[in-house]
């Protein structure tokens, strides 16, 4: 350890020598690998184990159980559509190995363009390199198809790292979550890599279609003989919710698998990283828009149960590490409560009433990312208006 | 009405080096100092010289601004030194003492037949009224205004913090008296604050003219400021006091003698003392006898005060003047390499209100904890930890944001007058971000009292 740090203290640029400017990227460098030796001057003289490093370590080791499981969910689909397997366990080193093929370059990519950017912003404006985009670095190539074409990825993401977060200031000052910007960038400029029947599945051959079970929901045009499935009871016989729970559904790299988003919440929620006061009222929410939906189901579509909802597309993904993203969510415990619960309702909502737009989750969360200030400046001004009650009564 | 509270918020930090409860003596230090910094926002202006002959009892400054209020010699010697820091602003006054310590006669009174003017006064004259805090702003007691109460906190529950049952033990009379006395300056209640599911020292239980709470909880119910907005919260206008139950004490001991005998029974504690244990000494001793062959080896900083709130002191260094502790635990100002002991190891020896370290298999161990910051100050971005550690009704991470903006009416509305820095230690604590929060408090303080009082 010594020597490593030797070494790096022998790297540093000086403070005003020829590469002073990039005394940041060394900076975050050494930070990285070791906690700085600064202590505490005044106040508390002895402070919390944790920061943000291990805060944000806690969240990427939370999406790994989701990352190894899409890139076998890439594989497989890739043979089905091909073909040449359809038993989900069948030829798996093939299907690991497909996957692996596609997934990480994603991630790769991801990472460096994100970095980069970051760290041009950091010489630029002298600051020290945050951790907020190792989370999300691993969060954007779990949420768009495996098939996409790394350039898009590449602009996307500088335009949400750019346009999301730094031009706010940095980690901790962003408004909308960069992840999603990211995805509502792909989503608008390059709707046909998004949606679709023919996306999902990674190298799929021409004229097959694989649609996500929400396309196949958002095929329902009202009259039942023209939906392929004829009632909600086919559409359930022919897509089980335990296959949807298990993630043996095509969909977007890591949004597929319930169990290992579940994993990954059980991480989250145990070391009390996430908020589970928005995780909860997020699935609270979906569930009782779902149940509506049933009660005043008009179509078929809106008959589809409310749990079967919560396990298809983003839903469990979005409530799991989206919305609870704390920059972004409501700051206070009982906005959380109404931020969550809003949040998933019109997820859910969109995702019934707007035929174009199947998946509801990117764009309820966004909406929800801008109305959280909002929540919380309710939820404050309660707070005081008891606090001045407090003194009118006093006054009395 | 006496009230019984219960608190679910906060947090008790266990660390190594609790106090046994033995008073020790050491030899006395021949070397004291008064520290204007330890009053804030004061401006002393000096009454005597480098080279002048004091009493214990002698007034030696008075606040330029407020002249009534005297701050008065511990010991008996000769001002050694005038320590000047930035702009010249007076650090410290050190005195000389000599071997025998003598008084000044402040005569001796009995408050039973003295009116609340004539208390006032004789406490401003001799050095007692700094012992009076105030809220807001936790600043030394305006002479000029009414308290609707007086709180004293009957224990510190504050992490390795001094017993108070243990150290009041068998004052009862000094502590009633110091209790008649401050009774003569409110028209309100005296508050005395005693934790719940303990029997308490007599000295606590029989105090007269009291009303007694309980209060249970974790860290910080012995903050006085936990206690007051729990009992009779702070409105925008109105003045509580507040003093410490060994002052109390105090103020007994000198108004009943007539002679300032400021000595105190402090605790030396923390990870890095061999013996900790309580020791008699004076206000504003120099800690060199304290210290001497208790410490261990190594890199080592010295508090006066707790771990949470109290100030850095050389070894060579003077106990603060509100302080009854020395604490003294490990520097970590070694770079730590991520994997073995930084932010990516199992962290078996961290400690953290949340558990993405492996301490929390042990949470009822206790720890050694260094002063390293853990990391890296950054911008707000985890939510939620602070509220958890923060029994008020307010909302910390708001305030802390008003404050940092500079938005005086939001902090108002928010409740910044019912706080002290001290009340949010423990958040600065917790806080992912590193952020130091008890200075930002300080600062919002600040404004207030410029612009609002």
């Amino acid at each position: 350890m010594k020597s490593i740090e030797k070494l790096m203290r022998k790297m540093e640029p000086d403070h005003d020598g020829k590469w002073a400017k990039f005394h940041p990227v060394w900076d975050g460098f050494y930070t990285f690998l070791f906690t700085p030796g600064e202590t505490t001057v005044k106040g508390a003289h002895i402070r919390d184990g944790i920061d943000l490093k291990r805060t944000m370590f806690m969240v990427v080791t939370a999406l790994i159980p989701c990352l190894l499981f899409g890139i076998y969910n890439t594989g497989h689909w890739h043979y089905v559509a091909n073909g040449e397997s359809t038993e989900f366990m069948h030829m798996f080193g093939d299907k690991l190995v497909y996957g692996l093929l596609k997934v990480l370059p994603l991630v790769i990519v991801a990472y460096a363009v994100g970095l980069g950017v970051e760290f041009m912003f950091c010489i630029k404006n002298q600051h020290a390199i945050q951790e907020g985009y190792l989370v999300t670095g691993m969060l954007i190539p779990l949420i768009v198809p495996a098939d996409i074409p790394l350039w898009m990825l590449t602009i996307a993401i500088i335009f949400a790292v750019v346009l999301g977060k730094e031009v706010f200031g940095g980690t901790g000052m962003n408004i909308v979550n960069i992840a999603l910007t990211a995805r509502a960038f792909l989503f608008f400029g390059y709707p046909t890599m998004m949606s679709g029947d023919r996306v999902w599945m990674s190298g799929a051959p021409d004229g097959f279609s694989g649609p996500t079970q929400l396309g196949e929901l958002a095929s329902f045009t009202g009259a039942k003989a023209d939906w392929a499935f004829g009632s909600i009871d086919g559409f359930m016989q022919s897509h089980s919710t335990l296959d949807a729970f298990i993630g043996m559904i095509p969909g977007s790299v890591g949004e597929t698998s319930t169990v290992a988003i579940l994993l990954g919440a059980a991480l989250l929620l145990y070391t009390g990283i996430a908020s589970w006061r928005i995780m909860l009222s997020f699935i609270a929410g979906g569930f009782v828009v779902g149940l509506l939906a049933n009660q005043f189901a008009v179509n078929e579509y809106m008959m589809l149960p409310p749990v079967h909802h919560l396990v298809i597309g983003g839903f469990a993904f979005g409530a799991v590490f989206m919305i609870t993203d704390p920059v972004t969510a409501s700051q206070t415990n009982t906005g959380k409560f109404i931020y969550g619960f809003l949040g998933g309702a019109l997820s859910i909502t969109i995702r019934v009433f707007n035929g174009a737009y199947p998946e509801g989750v990117m764009m309820a969360i966004l909406f929800m990312n801008v109305m959280a200030p909002l929540i919380d400046h309710y939820v404050v001004g309660a707070n005081i208006k008891r606090r001045q009650k407090r003194l009118k009564t006093k006054a009395a | 009405m006496s009230k019984t509270i219960k608190l679910r918020k906060g947090l008790d930090i266990k660390l190594v080096g609790e106090a046994d409860k033995v008073k020790a003596t050491v030899e006395r230090s021949d070397s004291f100092a008064i520290k204007p910094p330890d009053f804030h926002g004061l401006v002393p202006k000096m009454l005597v010289k480098v080279g002048d002959k004091v009493k214990a009892g002698t007034p030696i400054f008075e606040d330029k601004y407020n002249p009534d209020v005297n701050f008065v010699s511990p010991v008996a010697g000769e001002i050694e030194d005038v320590v000047r820091g930035a702009k010249r602003r007076i650090l410290e006054i050190r005195i000389k003492a000599d071997a025998e310590n003598s008084f000044e006669d402040l005569g001796a009174v009995d408050t039973a037949n003295m009116s609340g003017e004539e208390v006032k006064a004789y406490m401003l004259k001799n050095g007692l009224w700094p012992f009076i805090k105030m809220r807001p702003l936790d600043v030394i007691a305006r002479p000029e205004d009414k308290p609707k109460a007086i709180f004293i906190s009957g224990f510190d529950s504050s992490p390795l913090a001094p017993d108070y049952d243990f150290i009041l033990h068998g004052e009862n009379e000094l502590f009633q008296r110091g209790l008649y006395a401050l009774s003569k300056l409110t028209d309100g209640k005296i508050h005395l604050t005693l934790r719940g599911g303990s029997v308490a020292d007599d000295t606590f239980t029989k105090a007269q003219g009291v009303q007694i709470n309980k209060i249970s909880g974790k860290h910080p119910i012995g903050n006085v400021g936990t206690q007051i907005h729990h009992i009779d919260p702070v409105n925008k206008g109105e003045v509580v006091w507040t003093v410490n139950a060994q002052d109390v004490a105090l103020i007994g001991r000198v108004m009943s003698s007539g002679q300032f005998d400021a000595s105190k029974v402090i605790a030396i504690t923390g990870s890095e003392v061999k013996n900790p244990k309580y020791i008699k000494t004076t206000i504003g001793t120099k800690i060199d006898n304290i210290i001497a062959d208790n410490i261990k080896e190594g890199n080592v900083r010295y508090i006066s005060g707790n771990v949470l709130t109290g100030d850095k002191v050389d070894a060579d260094g003077y106990l603060g003047f509100y302080h009854s502790q020395i604490t003294v635990i490990p520097e970590g100002d070694e770079p730590k390499f991520m994997i073995t002991q930084g932010w990516m190891s199992p962290g078996f020896n961290k400690f953290s209100i949340n558990r993405s370290y492996f301490s929390w298999l042990t949470p009822n161990k206790k720890r050694v904890l260094d002063t390293n910051l853990n990391g890296e100050i950054r911008a707000f971005v985890v939510t939620g930890e602070m509220e958890k550690v923060f029994p008020f009704d307010i909302y910390p991470m708001q305030l802390i944001k008003s404050v940092m903006y500079n938005d005086i009416d939001l902090m108002e509305n928010l409740g910044i007058y019912e706080v002290a820095p001290e009340d949010f230690a423990l958040c600065e604590f917790v806080c992912t971000s590193k952020i130091n929060i008890q200075s930002v408090i300080r600062d919002g303080l600040d404004v207030i009292q410029e612009e609002c009082m």
